[in-house]
């Protein structure tokens, strides 16, 4: 026991390193904030250099150093003089003279450090994280036309207060309410007790001895119930209670095509993937309950998984129709009803026949666009196409005037990232 | 407790003094090294480092050292990014410039470029020393020594601190600081708070009364104030009456019998014309953390000094008890030497004068003046010669900053030791440095004054006074740099302070350089 009472001195030491990380995390969001722009142009170039999976890896960036300094007033050691003192002397004494450094700068004062430490330093480099690096992609991107206001399928749950419950943890005992409990409780049977007891004592008015002893026996002992009746029971107490409630969310589907046939080379299908990892992530990121449907097409369409879709090898010829058709049918199977946003997007080299090329237009204005908010068709041409004739499904699109249908041109790497923006950039009008 | 002797740590040194070294430079204790060591190898558990800092207290109480209560806050080297970036405070207002030292500290770490610091110790009541999970043990002892002994007993003695800063309710204001910016934030949006925060950062260095002594700080005191200001602002504005009112005061202020401040940003808090309230908060906010970190500006050299010479201090008094081994030692001294490593001024690691190397090298020097002077300390150091060192070391932590500290202090041993000398640089010919003293006897007197001058703060921060302000009809505000020696401001930092201060101000701002003569030298105008 002894030790239990301090003496004069006890080392207080607080174990810190389990606290939620994060106090730093305040600072480094407002820097980011702060040099959005600066950071985001340096991010699109690290992008296009990079390959596409490594996107989302987060890394180094560098920004010019100019803007990030905090000015402070400064003598311009130009002008007036000045003694000071310097370490470490050598051979030198009273009347010897030292060339003056170029720029003369930061030799001496006791602030040398700092000095050193941020200016005239021309660039700040540091390492963003993958959710800052995603953060800062897909800021002002938006899935076009979404429309919030249909509720349906539950997504989320929220624990909402319920009122009390008789049974819980600990944690969530409800002091007042469980008194309260208790005092009704008491007063109750407090009551009932005395209604009995007046109800015996006139019986012993008027009962024989005998009886009356039994009687007056049976007094006492409802008295000392009524005594012992004990402050708090079990079934007094009240836990405050949290149910989940169903909150209801947006829901979304996006229907991603690709033309996986033999004219899309290597170069394209790369084009066309690097395009779909990015609304991959996009969607990943942004809408945590937004479906994903891959669908594949040479002359046939088939509904695959992500891997599969992403990293397996297929070829054949092409019909684009099949792919349409394919999609019209999940969106009716599982999608169909007013409460889902559709979105479908489309990657191809846009070669096909006429035939289909036309039917496949009129598939997608008909049938197709009516059900969706949105139909993104990205064209890889060829890389060199010597008469740069825009190709088959291109033009064949070129019939659909729809607002919710866009198309775009994907030429090389570099492409990708701005039609990528241009595709999904935030509508000030639409919103 | 009693230890038995064990031949091999306990006993009194046996082995000869090498040959060098026919006597140590600092007695030896009579004592013999009698206790087992506490722990040895570089693995450490709280319960040992509990054991050493009874250690430490024991022999810091009897080395007569005052200390605050110490509370030890273990981390994680992110935990120590984290703190480093905010100026070492656990609580600070957001800004993006903490943003902006984490994020190179982070990548400097990470890349090996940089070390951490290993400790961190904060001028609180109680104080807060950080351990680094990362440290070894000999390092931790190091830290635990250096912070909660040596920093503690700097802040708990120095007349600065003492006078300047309330170690007892800092953290609270920090506190109160963030909760008000936040707010703000939500309520302004953070690109007007980030503008006032950054126009007050510029001229932070010129939000402290350097001669009067502040006020308490009290957050619950300063949210009260804050509330009734706001609600009687509120409560009695009319658009009328204010016009009213801000002409009546026009009129009766003028600008007979202005006096200059030196505060800048307490002006600015009172009298900006165009501030909202909740715009002068962030001001008065700015102000009063400076005004905190003013007194450890003025005491760099001094206060590393005292730590780095009782860390020294307490470690070897551990050793000479027996308390510690010689891997132990061997382990600290290595770290310990990198810190008070004072590269030469042609070295491409110079960095100005390492405040830790000189600081250490003064109290060390002031401890061998009073155990071993000689005929030069007994000449240049009446006062200390032959004293009991103890007293001496504690008089010097107690009452001087490290301009004074220099000036009393710095030995002509360690101006040799160190090989200092004085350049000027003038205007007569800029292509070179002239070489005016060196660590001679003709030197000593003229080198000291000219490094205690240099760590005058007039030295690097430029004098600012508010000069006049609204006496005219375009309210500019007039500001005076106080010219010394000829040296003149940086033109493009004059612009950009000025552009900043302009944005407080709301109206024009002029500085005009003065020398001491009286004539304006240079006119800055925004």
């Amino acid at each position: 026991m002894s030790d239990l009472i301090a003496p004069a001195r006890t080392m207080r030491i607080v174990d810190r390193r389990s606290d939620p990380q994060g106090r730093g995390a305040v600072n480094r969001e407002r820097f980011v904030r702060r040099f959005k722009d600066e950071i985001k142009r340096a991010a699109d170039e690290e992008f296009s250099r990079r390959s596409i999976t490594d996107v989302g890896r987060g890394g180094r960036i560098t920004i010019p150093g100019r803007g990030l300094r905090e000015p402070f007033l400064h003598h311009d050691d130009d002008t007036g003089s000045r003694d000071f003192v310097l370490p470490g002397n050598r051979e030198y004494v009273p009347g010897d003279s030292i060339a003056r450094p170029p720029g003369g700068q930061g030799r001496g004062g006791p602030e040398g450090d700092e000095a050193g430490e941020g200016e005239g330093r021309d660039s700040f480099a540091f390492v963003l994280s993958r959710e800052e690096f995603l953060a800062l992609f897909f800021d002002d991107l938006e899935l076009p036309n979404l429309e919030r206001t249909r509720f349906g399928q539950v997504t989320m749950e929220r624990t909402r207060r319920a009122g009390y419950s008789r049974d819980g943890v600990p944690g969530n005992l409800s002091a007042p309410m469980t008194v309260r409990m208790s005092i009704a409780r008491r007063i109750a049977l407090r009551g009932g007790l005395a209604d009995q007891i007046e109800e015996l004592e006139k019986a012993a008015d008027t009962a024989d001895p005998l009886a009356r002893a039994e009687l007056l026996r049976e007094i006492e002992r409802l008295r000392r119930r009524r005594a012992g009746l004990p402050f708090l029971e079990d079934v007094d107490r009240r836990y405050r209670a949290r149910a989940p409630m169903p909150s209801p969310a947006t829901r979304a589907v996006m229907l991603c095509l690709m033309d996986v046939s033999g004219s899309m080379d290597e170069r394209k299908k790369d084009l066309a993937k690097r395009f779909y990892t990015l609304l991959y992530l996009f969607l990943e990121r942004k809408y945590g309950q937004v479906d994903i449907v891959f669908i594949r097409h040479t002359e046939t369409a088939e509904e695959v998984d992500e891997e599969t879709f992403f990293h397996d090898r297929l070829s054949g010829g092409t019909l684009v129709l099949p792919a349409l058709e394919l999609a019209h049918k999940v969106i009716e199977a599982r999608y169909l009803g007013a409460d889902w946003n559709i979105y479908l997007a489309q990657a191809s080299d846009g070669d096909c026949g006429t035939d289909d090329g036309a039917r496949s237009a009129a598939y997608a204005r008909d049938v197709l666009l009516p059900l969706a908010r949105y139909f993104a068709y990205v064209d890889i041409p060829n890389a060199h196409g010597l008469f740069n004739r825009p190709s088959e499904l291109w033009r064949a699109y070129e019939a659909i005037t729809e607002t919710a249908f866009a198309r775009r041109q994907v030429h090389g790497r570099g492409d990708i990232w701005p039609v990528f923006r241009e595709l999904f950039a935030r509508r000030q009008a639409a919103a | 407790m009693t230890q038995k002797e064990t031949p091999g740590a306990g006993g009194a040194r046996e082995r000869p003094w090498p040959k060098l070294l026919t006597r140590p430079t600092v007695p030896m204790p009579e004592r013999q090294r009698v206790a087992a060591p506490i722990a040895t190898g570089s693995e450490w558990t709280l319960p040992v480092l509990e054991r050493f800092d009874k250690a430490l207290a024991r022999h810091a109480e009897r080395l007569r050292l005052a200390t605050y209560p110490v509370q030890y806050e273990l981390i994680t080297a992110e935990q120590m990014i984290d703190l480093c970036s905010t100026v070492g405070m656990p609580v600070h207002y957001p800004h993006w410039g903490f943003g902006k030292q984490l994020v190179g500290q982070e990548r400097g770490y990470r890349k090996g470029q940089s070390g951490l610091a290993y400790e961190i110790v904060i001028n609180t009541d109680p104080a807060l020393v950080y351990l680094m999970e990362t440290n070894s043990l000999a390092l931790q002892v190091l830290v635990m020594a250096h912070a909660a002994y040596g920093h503690n007993a700097f802040f708990r003695s120095n007349y600065l601190f003492q006078q300047f800063t309330q170690a007892d309710s800092i953290l609270d204001y920090l506190k109160f600081a963030r909760d008000f910016v936040l707010q703000c934030e939500q309520q302004h949006g953070w690109r007007e708070v980030e503008k006032v925060l950054d126009c007050c950062h510029a001229i932070a260095p010129y939000g402290v009364d350097r001669y009067r002594r502040p006020g308490r700080l009290s957050a619950r005191r300063e949210r009260e104030r804050l509330a009734e200001r706001l609600r009687f602002t509120e409560k009695h504005f009319n658009a009328d009456y204010a016009y009213l009112y801000e002409g009546a005061q026009a009129k009766a202020g003028g600008g007979n019998g202005f006096e200059p401040q030196e505060n800048l940003l307490y002006f600015i808090e009172k009298h900006a014309p165009k501030l909202a309230p909740w715009q002068r908060e962030l001001v008065r906010i700015v102000r009063k953390v400076a005004q905190y970190f003013y007194p450890q500006r003025l005491t760099k050299v001094a206060n590393e000094g005292a730590a780095t010479f009782w860390h020294y201090t307490l470690l070897h008094e551990l050793y000479d008890s027996g308390e510690v081994d010689d891997g132990f030692m061997l382990e600290w001294l290595a770290n310990h030497s990198d810190v008070v490593a004072q590269p030469p001024f042609d070295s491409k690691y110079y960095r100005g004068i390492n405040p830790y190397a000189l600081g250490f090298a003064i109290y060390r020097d002031i401890r061998r003046i009073c155990e071993q002077p000689t005929d030069e300390d007994r000449e240049f150091f009446p006062q200390l010669a032959g004293q009991p060192w103890i007293e001496s070391i504690h008089f010097a932590m107690a009452n001087f900053k490290d301009e004074s500290l220099i000036e009393q202090y710095l030995s002509p041993k360690v101006m040799r030791d160190f090989r200092l000398f004085v350049l000027h640089d003038g205007a007569e010919d800029r292509s070179k440095y002239d070489v005016t003293a060196i660590h001679n006897e003709q030197g000593y007197r003229r080198l000291r004054q000219a490094l205690a001058a240099q760590y005058r703060p007039e030295a690097h921060t430029p004098q600012i006074t508010v000069a006049r302000a609204n006496d005219d009809a375009d309210r500019a505000l007039l500001l005076h740099n106080c010219v010394l020696g000829g040296r003149l401001l940086d033109g493009a930092s004059v612009g950009e302070v000025l552009a900043h201060v302009k944005e407080l101000w709301g109206f024009d701002v002029v500085l005009e350089e003065i020398d001491d003569g009286g004539s304006r030298l240079k006119v800055h105008r925004t």
